[in-house]
């Protein structure tokens, strides 16, 4: 073990901080959440501008303010945030000084240098090209050259999670295999280096044809390169999440994995399938075969989705059978009724686990069916599905993770505690909204990415039915409700990192912030079954599932022919 | 051992599963395998599906090949820039999106069947028919041939849903779908 001034031990937790992966975890949050809260006042303006009512931007900021809340939620809020949860995994759940801190802070310093370039680019206006920027249409090289940077830098932090993973191994800092939670972490760094690979497979051609050093690059080429990096992120998104559901399950009640053996198959399944998924944002492309993509849109017959329908009952069922080992065995329900809803770390990840399984996963995969695609692709129901999964789903579990992280990693009470328990749900429940009346419109055909869908100043026009003008309403209501849950949670962390109370180094605070562990789920359950409510939902959620999969194989039924 | 420290046994791969998982795992691959077999199924049964055929082409080819349509077929203009309307006979019909209009308009018959050929001039667009809600992605450099059958007659609008610049929600065309 490396020299003991290094590393500080959390009186409350006993988790043991090396000091320059905590500077680098702290830098990386707050900067993630800095990013949050920018594209937060982003997301406002542009709900407000798709609220038919108010139609607040000019048609070139929408554009740009698009572009812009884009790229700096999906990809720097959450990719910063990610970053810590890398090094938090890695160092201090195996107490494992950090590989090269020198390279993590080289990491840091130019994924900073590059998301700051590609922000200015797109805010000095020549580069509304979205965040997918499809060629030919072309943005200012500084776009792109801040994307790889910012690409680079995520990559070498990735390498420095694997390196500190070596480093732990051959120093012996843990026994046995690794935690649960840094596996999940794991999964993510793999699928994080592929998706780079591809990243700069495209991207660096891109820029290199923007500043004229390249004729023209294929539109399909480009689709199919671009998306493998763009999903697959969404992939590095999933894992991490899930880690950070384990974690919080962890942390709240002490719950241990049903059966390591279940979580960690299903997250291999990630590894393995995961990548494929490239193919269900090009399936009313032309000329790709339909064998190809059927293949992959289901991720090899859906294996994939059965990992996360794995993770979907093995983490509620964990904190059931924990609950239930702490004395809530009565009933089907009597460990969630006695969950404790006011503490946001739960709430968050419970809300996360239910919004992202309900509303994104069932809309994901309904979407990503090849031929039911065809009446979903690019309408504002895409938007909703995102809005679900990840700007809901991640975000909130990255919440619920902060909550804790206040307190244990920055040392400070989180300040207005009641305003705290109540932020996951405005949050959660605004999002909610936006998903679904969102998808709602898509239903209808209301277009992603558009100004103006009553097409003012064109020649011809169309009138979308009257219910979509009411759903673009109700979606502009649920924006602010979701902007006042997300500016809370921001304001409240960054509060709290001034101005909470300090909590001492060294002396254990009078709240705990850390459940016991719970060493078996013997005794536990009806019958054999450790988490029957658990099951419940499970089935629930299965019903809901394939009624509204077979719903819309009855709307596409009823549209034109098409072969 | 909760999950934020290694696993008691070592070799977690040995571990027996809980019955709760078996019964969730066993019902989620049977879910799993009807899904992955509707889409074949479809493609056998089902009335709309994504057409495989596709050319290579370039903007002049394609512009060509429409202007020759538009040339034999136009029945009527419409609006103050005299957009052509064509009604051409069953069988290939074309259609160019480019920076910012869908063109020309078309004029088919119910329940007939057209080899409709899309491409894009310029940009990437979005063919998004409604109410009848069919949307294709529209590339520049590749011709799109899907065999439609209009199934209700009536006015429909193509809107563009890909954004392709400044003048995207300006980009509307139409068809047209006679008796
Ligand atoms: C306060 C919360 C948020 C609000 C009110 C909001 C609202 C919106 C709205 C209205 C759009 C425009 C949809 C369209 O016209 O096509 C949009 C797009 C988008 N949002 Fe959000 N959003 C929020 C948070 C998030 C978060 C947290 C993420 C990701 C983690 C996210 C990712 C995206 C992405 C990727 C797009 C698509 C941009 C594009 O089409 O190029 N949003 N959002
Ligand atoms: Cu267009
Ligand atoms: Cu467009």
């Amino acid at each position: 073990m490396a020299n003991n001034n290094e590393f500080r031990t959390c009186p409350d937790t006993g988790l043991q901080f090396h000091r320059p992966a905590e500077t680098l975890m702290k830098l990386n949050a707050v900067v993630a959440v800095v990013f949050l809260l920018v594209g937060g006042i982003l997301g406002l303006l542009l709900g407000l501008t798709r609220w038919p009512a108010i139609h607040l931007l000019g048609a070139s900021d929408f554009y740009k303010v698009l572009t812009l809340h884009g790229i700096d939620v999906l990809i720097y809020w959450i990719i910063f945030f990610e970053i810590a949860v890398l090094y938090f995994t890695s160092s201090t759940l195996l107490k494992c000084r950090l590989a090269t801190p020198r390279m993590a802070w080289l990491a840091f310093a130019l994924m900073l240098i590059g998301a700051v370039t590609n922000n200015v680019a797109i805010l000095q206006g020549n580069s509304s090209v979205m965040f997918t920027s499809y060629v030919p249409m072309q943005a200012d090289p500084m776009f792109y050259l801040g994307l790889i940077l910012f690409a680079v830098g995520a990559l070498i932090a990735s390498f420095v999670f694997l390196g500190t993973l070596v480093i732990a191994r051959a120093e012996k800092t843990y026994e046995g295999s690794m935690p649960l939670v840094t596996f999940g972490a794991l999964t993510a760094a793999i699928i994080a280096i592929f998706t780079i690979a591809s990243g700069a497979i495209i991207l660096i051609p891109t820029f290199l044809w923007s500043v004229g050093l390249i004729e023209g690059i294929d539109p399909i080429m480009y689709r199919v390169i671009w998306w493998a990096f763009g999903h697959s992120s969404q992939q590095i998104n999933m894992a991490t999440m899930v880690a950070v559901w384990y974690a919080v399950a962890a942390v709240a009640f002490g719950a241990k994995p049903l059966s390591e053996k279940m979580c960690r198959s299903a997250f291999l399944l990630y590894i393995l399938f995961l990548q494929l998924a490239s193919a269900h944002h090009i399936l009313v492309d032309p000329g790709i075969s339909s064998t190809w993509k059927i293949f992959n849109t289901s991720y090899a017959m859906y294996l994939a989705v059965l990992a996360s329908m794995i993770h979907g009952l093995t983490v509620p069922g964990a904190i059931e059978a924990a609950q239930r080992k702490r004395g809530f065995n009565k009933g089907l329900f009597e460990w969630l009724r006695k969950a404790p809803w006011s503490n946001p770390s739960f709430s968050g990840v419970f809300l996360s686990i239910i919004i992202f399984g309900f509303l994104g996963g069932i809309s994901g995969v309904v979407m990503g069916t090849e031929q039911i695609n065809l009446i979903i692709h690019n309408t504002l129901y895409v938007p909703g599905h995102f809005h679900a999964t990840v700007a809901t789903g991640t975000t909130l579990a990255f919440m619920a993770l902060t909550y804790w992280l206040v307190p244990v990693l920055f040392r400070r009470q989180v300040i207005f505690p009641k305003l705290a328990s109540l932020q996951p749900y405005l949050f959660g429940l605004g999002m909610s909204g936006v998903a679904l009346f969102m998808m709602g419109a898509g239903t209808l055909g209301i277009p992603r990415r558009h100004w103006d869908i009553t097409f003012a100043d064109s020649p011809l026009t169309h009138n979308f039915p009257e219910m979509a003008n009411a759903l673009l309403g109700f979606m502009g209501v649920s924006v602010l409700l979701a902007v006042v849950g997300g500016g809370l949670f921001c304001l409240l962390i960054v509060g709290s990192l001034l101005f909470g109370k300090r909590l001492s180094l060294t002396e254990k605070g009078e709240t705990p912030l850390i459940a016991e562990p719970v060493t078996s789920y013997e005794g536990v359950g009806i019958g054999k079954i450790v988490a029957p409510g658990t099951l419940v939902l499970a089935m629930v959620f299965l019903t809901a599932f394939v009624l509204y999969y077979f719903i819309n194989w009855k709307f596409l039924s009823q549209t034109w022919g098409l072969s | 051992m909760s999950s934020l420290l290694p696993p008691p046994d070592r070799i977690w791969w040995k571990e027996p599963l809980e019955r709760v998982e078996l019964i969730w795992v066993a019902i989620a691959l049977v879910w799993s395998i009807v899904m992955f077999f509707m889409m074949p199924y479809w493609h056998v049964y089902g009335k709309q599906n994504v057409s495989n055929e596709a050319y290579k082409t370039t903007p002049e080819a394609f512009k060509a090949k429409t202007e020759a349509m538009v040339e034999q077929y136009t029945v009527r203009t419409e609006t103050a820039g005299n957009i052509p309307v064509v009604r051409p006979p069953v069988g290939d019909v074309y259609l160019l999106a480019r920076l910012w209009e869908w063109w020309p308009i078309l004029e088919l018959e119910k329940d007939q069947s057209y080899r409709l050929h899309i491409a894009s001039l310029d940009w990437q667009h979005g063919f998004s028919l409604q109410p009848a809600n069919i949307n294709l992605q529209v590339l520049p450099g590749y011709e799109m041939v899907v065999t439609v059958t209009p199934n209700k007659s009536g006015e429909y609008s193509i809107v563009c849903n890909e954004y392709c610049g400044i003048g995207h929600h300006r980009m509307i065309g139409k068809i047209y779908v006679t008796e």
